[in-house]
């Protein structure tokens, strides 16, 4: 079900930059700043990566704190598949960030996510939001990563040393997105 | 993704993730005619109508569907389950997401 290319959408809504990319190959996040400050940006420019954990997050109920996160209560991971919707995750990608770009006067807005089989600590996801203060470049992140979170389309399926799980949703994700409404 | 069949008088269904696996299925075209059975008096199909036709085949269909946090998407839109569903559309059931 997954598609084997990568998917890029770019577009411009009012005078921000738009750029969506799913794929199953690896991003260079310097290249990934590179392009949005080649769209002229000035002020503030935020970036978030995700990267892939060492510890099975559907196990969470029991890792509440950092100190049971370090003893690794849950399985060792040693890699990730990632499923999704091709064709609905572009146009919620493009959606969160249209919605953001209305919330906060923004220059650009790149969203870049891989599919595919991941490894630990390979970037999955980056955010860049370029404003002309950091404060709404801020919060546009943690915006788009808290909606990126709950509505787009992916899905994790941890492979540990025990075999494969899919990942449990948080409830905690779904919390920090209400606090958006 | 492929069109429906019938003179695309069926909607086409898809499952991602655990409700793939374990319906061992990704996707299945459901004649349009089952869910006007279900359907309201109105004649109006909604996503309900939908599940109600597939929780009837039992086991792992009524668990997933029924499922707390069953998502549903119709025509690549997040919807409700009391979204309309026509004939042509292609309505997806999943799992709570969990990408980032």
């Amino acid at each position: 079900m997954d598609s084997t290319t990568a998917k890029t959408q770019r577009t411009q809504i009012d005078d921000t930059d738009i750029y969506v990319k799913v794929s199953p190959e690896p991003f260079e996040p310097s290249l990934e700043l590179a392009r949005v400050k080649r769209a002229g940006v000035t002020g503030a420019l935020v970036s978030f990566i995700g990267l892939v954990r060492d510890f099975n997050s559907g196990d969470a109920e029991v890792l509440n704190t950092f100190e049971t996160c370090s003893k690794k209560v849950g399985k060792k991971v040693e890699g990730l598949y990632l499923e999704h919707y091709p064709g609905m995750t572009e146009r919620v990608l493009e959606k969160i960030a249209a919605c953001a770009t209305k919330r906060w006067p923004l220059q650009a807005v790149s969203i870049v996510h891989r599919v595919g089989l991941l490894t630990v600590a390979d970037d999955i996801v980056l955010v860049v939001v370029a404003s002309s203060h950091r404060s709404d470049a801020f919060d546009a992140v943690m915006y788009i990563m808290d909606y990126l979170k709950t509505q787009a389309p992916f899905w994790k399926k941890s492979l540990t040393s025990e075999g494969e799980n899919w990942v449990k949703a948080q409830d905690s994700d779904v919390e920090a997105q209400k606090r958006w409404l | 993704m492929a069109t429906g069949t019938l003179n695309n008088l069926t909607v086409t269904v898809l499952f991602f993730a655990q409700f793939r696996d374990r319906l061992k299925t990704d996707r299945l075209e459901c004649a349009f005619s089952d869910l006007m059975a279900e359907g309201s008096p109105d004649g109006l199909s909604t996503v309900d109508h939908l599940r109600k036709v597939l929780v009837a085949k039992g086991g792992d269909w009524k668990a997933c569907l029924e499922a707390k946090g069953c998502m549903v998407a119709v025509n690549q839109e997040m919807a409700g389950f009391s979204a309309q569903v026509q004939p042509g559309d292609e309505v997806a059931f999943f799992p709570p997401v969990t990408g980032g």
